[in-house]
């Protein structure tokens, strides 16, 4: 990162961010797997089979790693795309729905385009759900600058409308062939995304996971529409009198962290899943928010915390194979996490109060 | 001779906060039915001692004794019980609701199976007539039933002063209470004031206003960094004498001015009309000119469209009607961006609200208004080195003091924070220069600073618009004067301290116009 | 006269598809109109839901399920109050967390607890018929025919409208959300007037998902809350933050709801899908309708500092 802007004092000024992005998240995470650990002894589960079990899901063995990443996959993705929203002041949380209107584009093209190159029909594809994913989101960042309307509503009512979607593509005009699952045939040899490594699922979308994040810091800390970016995020008002066009930015912002989604959505259709049918995102959209507020709404850092959860979607997957435990627990472990970091970024923020 | 106790008494009162001491060792007695007026700068600690009189901070040390007792005050709910009320400089009112809400706040049991009738508010109008039979034992009148935000701020004023009134005041702290009043209004409060304490009643007045201090007090405790550096009977003394303890030095109450050369008029402001809600005018058909080398002050109590003004001069603002000329250039209608770069800057009324971005660097700060342009930007890449070195340039060519470019502008102090915002818009040597409110919450010092700066761009031929609810600001650096009043230019004068009484009446609405002997 | 009965018939169904929705809905009103937004409701209701279905189940007294519901509802809307009154963290981001939380959490009970149970109805809410009332053409059916959860839910409406607006703890409350400042200077504790309206938004949302179990679907389904959480969400919005505006709006959410379920039952050759994002829809649409009326109190999702 080499623009000018840095944290509080000179002197403790490096301290202060190590604190804040690395300690206090893993000191998040450390709490939210105690609290999680006292509620399962007190579900009268096996504590040290369970977290074994999530250790042993997450590093037991290549091919859990493998998994690890792949779960991460469109994480990172989703994460990255929130950040850039939160990061100029505007609550995505949409991402769910964008994910899907991003799969079922990738869907549609991976049905028609057999017949081109992959060379030409993957890039056309992840286009495609980008462009679906940015126009899904940019709905409610038009609704917010030209109506008025709060787009925490409207993402969230957008989501649903999205799932509906999807819903009736796939038992109406995209289902199989055959009519019997609501489901899409799959998608075509050709366009499905090369693994990465033998014997593992992770495919080359993962690349795509650290590439677009590090594109987005860039353009979020080095160029001129970055810094509008964020000074809107920072202060409206101030923006406004800068000259920056701030209700343009909104919609930006919310477009692009809608393309991110939508790639998200795209990815996972092309590389994991092979074909669109309904609940394909396990609450993405959702995680995302707590991938991107780990990595204190920084591209590059979502990588680093959609890979931790990504590795503890795998891990719960085991828990629950293993020791029976239902793998909604990591939905407590997300939430958990989240409000363990915000609480400890209020508590610093109370102490290291403003000079 | 047994000596009455006194109404209040403070011994010691002390107060830090981080590394500042905001309250050190301060002691300060008021006599029952007088008025004790509490002098300091920006920044003296006034604020903190009431805060702490109030409830609101806690001292870390010294005492508090009430009529001879010691009295503990953790929260403004044992203030108000010990009878201190406070008249805050920002109004503490609820806009939403009616007059008589506000002042029924808190003054009955929330939750209380035993008083339940006094919980559940049954007869609307029986309340509204007791809060304006309170109002009236005091000489006060006010409307009960209605909406706070319906009324003028003179009129919240005095909602806020049968607040304390209600709740059987023996004790009321007013801060800064005339700040947002014209001249008559002030001596209208003043009068009532004096009503107050012929019944008794102590009051503490929080100033910083000189001329006040010697209109209205019996005695007056001067501040200065926290400490008491001077009490005097008002009588006993002078502005003189209370200037220089407040400051610390011989203080030159003028500023050393030349005479103006104005040159072509740079800015015209023709017929300009902003709509606020429910149809109501907040500019209505405003004309003004300033000449090239000319420092035009806008004079007027806040709230008669000093704000729409400016915005709509600098584009954030687009007006209903009427026209804003530059050089010959028409401008209403363009973006703010197109109209900085014809020259026309702003030193915005709320510095941290909307001249600087506070968790932004000192340096992108400075480059706020071009950051996208060379050499800040070069490929469509941000250029840091570019963006420090002239940081660092005009970091000493208007004084900040910041340890690093690199830091957050919020550590800076506000008069620093004015001067980065100063900088950014003056380096360009802008035609027009629109300068609302420039020393609001500055210490002396930074004042004098951005006076000699504003000063400064009119001799070299800027075109300056000075807008300012402080009359003596504007008396002192103004070529001309004209009066806002309800979004109307009511009148203009020369920068003449004679034109005082005049200015006064017109900022209440009354229409004078000087003959104009240029 | 068929189609009168099937007007009837679908107006009862609106106001039993109303009762959760007002419930969280009014909750949702007294701590927004206290300044705090919780847009955690859908974890809040879901938590309700399972506490319910569980307590009732184990207990056989489906009242004391509710009030189960209610009371750990309460508690994580307090537990929401500390991050974000006492600790001032992001309303939004705790809320979003809140929902994880109680998805995670009612999802893991049901399962941990209910997997391998055979049998998991519980006996429904019984429907009271008001005598006399009941009788009114048309109207009486629709309002005097429901369980007392509903009636519940009609009663607390205009009681909570009544505290808002003429007493005291109401007005404090509507200060404190339009002012804090004012209202702390004025005596009184805005942490205190928050975490009570919390409090009590929690336990509303925590009733309003237990309906969802106890008194509609007889039994747990994991998300069965399906968003009703974040329409409650909207109708606050709606209604202008008054109760009885969100009891307006939450009919008219219930009406889209039984519309739904109607013409689906009926196989009107709609995708069923459509008439599934009917709601949400219908929430867009009505947010763009009554734009720009905006009775938002000043000071929602702003922590309360006490700076000097």
């Amino acid at each position: 990162m080499t623009t000018v802007t840095a944290s509080r004092q000179a002197g403790s000024a490096l301290w202060r961010n190590v604190w804040r992005n690395v300690a206090l998240p893993l000191l998040a995470i450390l709490a939210a797997l105690l609290v999680g650990a006292l509620m399962l002894a007190f579900s009268g589960f096996d504590v040290a089979a369970a977290y074994g079990a999530l250790w042993s899901g997450i590093f037991g063995n290549a091919r859990n790693i493998g998994e690890a990443l792949l779960r991460a996959t469109p994480l990172i993705l989703v994460g990255a795309g929130i950040a850039i929203a939160f990061r100029c002041g505007i609550w995505n949380i949409g991402a769910e729905g964008q994910f899907y209107m991003g799969a079922a584009a990738g869907a549609f093209i991976g049905l028609q385009a057999g017949s081109f190159s992959p060379w030409l029909a993957i890039p056309t594809a992840l286009l495609a759900g980008a462009l679906c994913g940015g126009l899904w989101a940019a709905i409610a960042g038009w609704l917010k600058v030209r109506l008025g309307l709060n787009e925490v509503v409207t993402t969230i009512m957008l989501n649903y409308i999205a799932i509906g979607i999807v819903g009736y593509l796939v038992t109406g005009p995209m289902q199989e062939a055959n009519r019997y699952n609501p489901q899409t045939d799959e998608i075509a040899a050709t366009m499905v995304l090369p693994r990465l490594l033998p014997g593992m699922r992770v495919h080359a979308g993962f690349l795509l996971a650290l590439l677009l994040p590090a594109l987005a810091s860039i353009l979020l800390f080095r160029t001129p529409w970055g810094f509008a970016l964020r000074a809107v995020g920072f202060n409206p008002v101030a923006a406004q009198h800068a000259g920056i066009r701030v209700n343009v930015q909104y919609v930006l912002a919310i477009s692009l962290s809608g393309a991110l989604a939508g790639v998200a959505g795209t990815v996972e259709v092309l590389g994991v899943i092979g074909r669109l049918y309904e609940n394909i995102s396990p609450g993405y959209g959702f995680t995302g928010i707590a991938v991107s507020l780990l990595a204190a709404n920084h591209p590059i850092g979502a990588i680093f915390s959609g890979l931790l959860f990504g590795a503890l979607t795998t891990g719960a997957e085991l828990m629950q194979l293993t020791a029976q435990i239902p793998s909604s627990m990591t939905f407590i472990l997300q939430g958990l996490i989240i409000a363990f970091l915000v609480s400890f970024r209020a508590l610093q923020g109370r102490v290291w109060r403003r000079g | 001779m047994t000596e009455q106790a006194p109404r209040l008494r403070l011994e010691g009162i002390s107060k830090q906060f981080g590394v500042v001491q905001a309250n050190d060792a301060i002691t300060l007695d008021v006599q029952p039915g007088e008025i004790m007026c509490l002098l300091g700068e920006n920044g003296a600690g006034k604020s903190t001692l009431m805060n702490i009189l109030y409830g609101l901070v806690r001292p870390d040390a010294g005492e508090i004794f009430l009529d001879g007792s010691v009295a503990t005050i953790r929260s403004p709910h044992q203030a108000i019980e010990l009878g201190i009320g406070m008249v805050h400089q920002h109004f503490m009112l609820v806009p939403t609701l009616t007059v008589a809400e506000n002042v029924i706040l808190a003054t009955r049991p929330l939750f209380s199976l035993r008083k339940l009738g006094e919980a559940v508010i049954r007869d609307r109008g029986r309340i509204e007539r007791q809060v304006e039979e309170v109002a009236q034992r005091y000489g006060l009148r006010i409307d009960a039933a209605a909406r706070v935000s319906a009324l003028s701020v003179g009129e919240q004023q005095r909602v806020e002063i049968v607040k304390a009134l209600y709740r059987g005041v023996n004790l009321l702290i007013l801060d800064e209470p005339t700040a947002v009043l014209t001249p008559q209004e002030t001596s209208e409060l003043f009068k009532t004031l004096k009503q107050f304490t012929a019944a008794g009643l102590s009051i503490i007045l929080i100033t910083h206003k000189l001329h006040e201090v010697m209109a209205i007090s019996d005695r007056v405790t001067v501040l200065r960094d926290g400490k008491v550096v001077g009490r005097r009977v008002t009588r006993q003394t002078d502005t003189h004498e209370l200037a220089e303890l407040m400051v610390g030095r011989d203080v030159r109450l003028t500023v050393e001015k030349r005479a103006a050369q104005p040159g072509a008029p740079a800015l015209v402001v023709e017929d300009l009309t902003v709509h606020g809600i429910h149809g109501r005018r907040l500019l209505d058909h405003l004309s003004l000119q300033v000449a090239a080398g000319e420092i035009l002050g806008v004079a007027g109590v806040d709230g008669n469209g000093q704000r729409e003004l400016a915005l709509a001069i600098t584009g954030i603002l687009q007006p209903d009607g009427g026209a804003i000329t530059v050089e010959d250039k028409a401008l209403a209608g363009a973006t703010p961006r197109q109209i900085a770069d014809a020259g026309v800057r702003h030193i915005p009324e709320d510095r941290q609200q909307m001249g600087l971005i506070l968790d932004f660097s000192v340096a992108d700060n400075f480059v706020l208004k071009q950051f996208d342009r060379l050499p800040f930007t070069r490929r469509g890449l941000l250029q840091p080195s570019a963006i420090l070195a002239y940081a660092q340039r005009l970091i000493g060519a208007f004084d900040v003091r910041t340890p690093s470019p690199a830091l957050p502008v919020a550590n800076l102090s506000g008069g620093n924070q004015q001067k980065v915002v100063l900088g950014r818009e003056i380096d360009s040597n802008p035609r027009v220069l629109v300068a609302a409110q420039p020393t609001r919450g500055l210490d002396v010092g930074a004042t004098e600073y951005v006076h000699k700066a504003l000063l400064a761009q009119r001799d070299a031929g800027a075109a300056i618009l000075l807008i300012s609810t402080e009359l003596e600001e504007v008396l002192a650096l103004s070529d001309r004067i004209v009066v806002i009043f309800e979004g109307r230019v009511v009148g203009e004068v020369t920068g003449n301290r004679a034109n005082t009484q005049k200015i006064g009446l017109m900022m209440a609405g009354a229409h004078i116009q000087e003959d104009n002997n240029r | 006269m068929e189609w009168l009965i099937g007007l009837q018939a679908l107006l009862q169904a609106t106001v039993r598809m109303a009762a959760p929705l007002t419930f969280t809905a009014v909750g949702e009103t007294y701590g927004e109109r206290a300044g705090v937004i919780n847009i955690g409701l859908e974890g809040l209701m879901l938590i309700g839901a399972v506490t319910a279905y569980a307590v009732a189940f184990a207990s056989g007294n489906v009242w004391l399920g509710v009030l189960a519901a209610g009371v750990a509802a309460a508690i994580f809307g307090v537990l929401f109050g500390v991050v974000t009154i006492t600790l001032g963290a992001n309303q939004i981001v705790a809320g979003a967390a809140l929902n994880l939380i109680g998805l995670g959490l009612s999802s893991f009970i049901y399962r941990a607890f209910f997997g391998s149970v055979t049998d998991r109805a519980i006996q429904p809410l019984a429907t009271v018929e008001i005598p006399l009332l009941n009788q009114i053409p048309v109207v009486g059916p629709v309002l005097f025919e429901q369980n007392l959860l509903v009636y519940a839910a009609l009663l607390l409406t205009p009681l909570a409208a009544l505290v808002l607006n003429r007493t005291m703890l109401g007005l404090a409350l509507r200060s404190v959300g339009e002012h804090p400042k004012a209202t702390a200077t004025a005596g009184l504790s805005v942490i205190g007037l928050r975490y009570a309206a919390v409090a009590f938004g929690g336990m509303m949302a925590g009733i309003g998902g237990a309906y969802l179990s106890v008194a509609y679907a007889n039994q747990f389904v994991e998300n069965m809350v399906a968003g009703r959480g974040f329409i409650a969400l909207a109708i606050v919005v709606f209604g202008r933050w008054s109760p009885l505006g969100a009891l307006w709006a939450s009919l008219l959410f219930g009406f889209t709801f039984a519309l739904q379920l109607r013409l689906q039952a009926q196989n009107i050759p709609i995708a069923y899908q459509f008439l599934q994002i009917l709601p949400y829809v219908a929430t867009i649409v009505a947010m763009i309708l009554l734009r720009g009326q905006s009775a938002q109190p000043k000071a929602l999702g702003v922590p309360y500092t006490e700076r000097t």
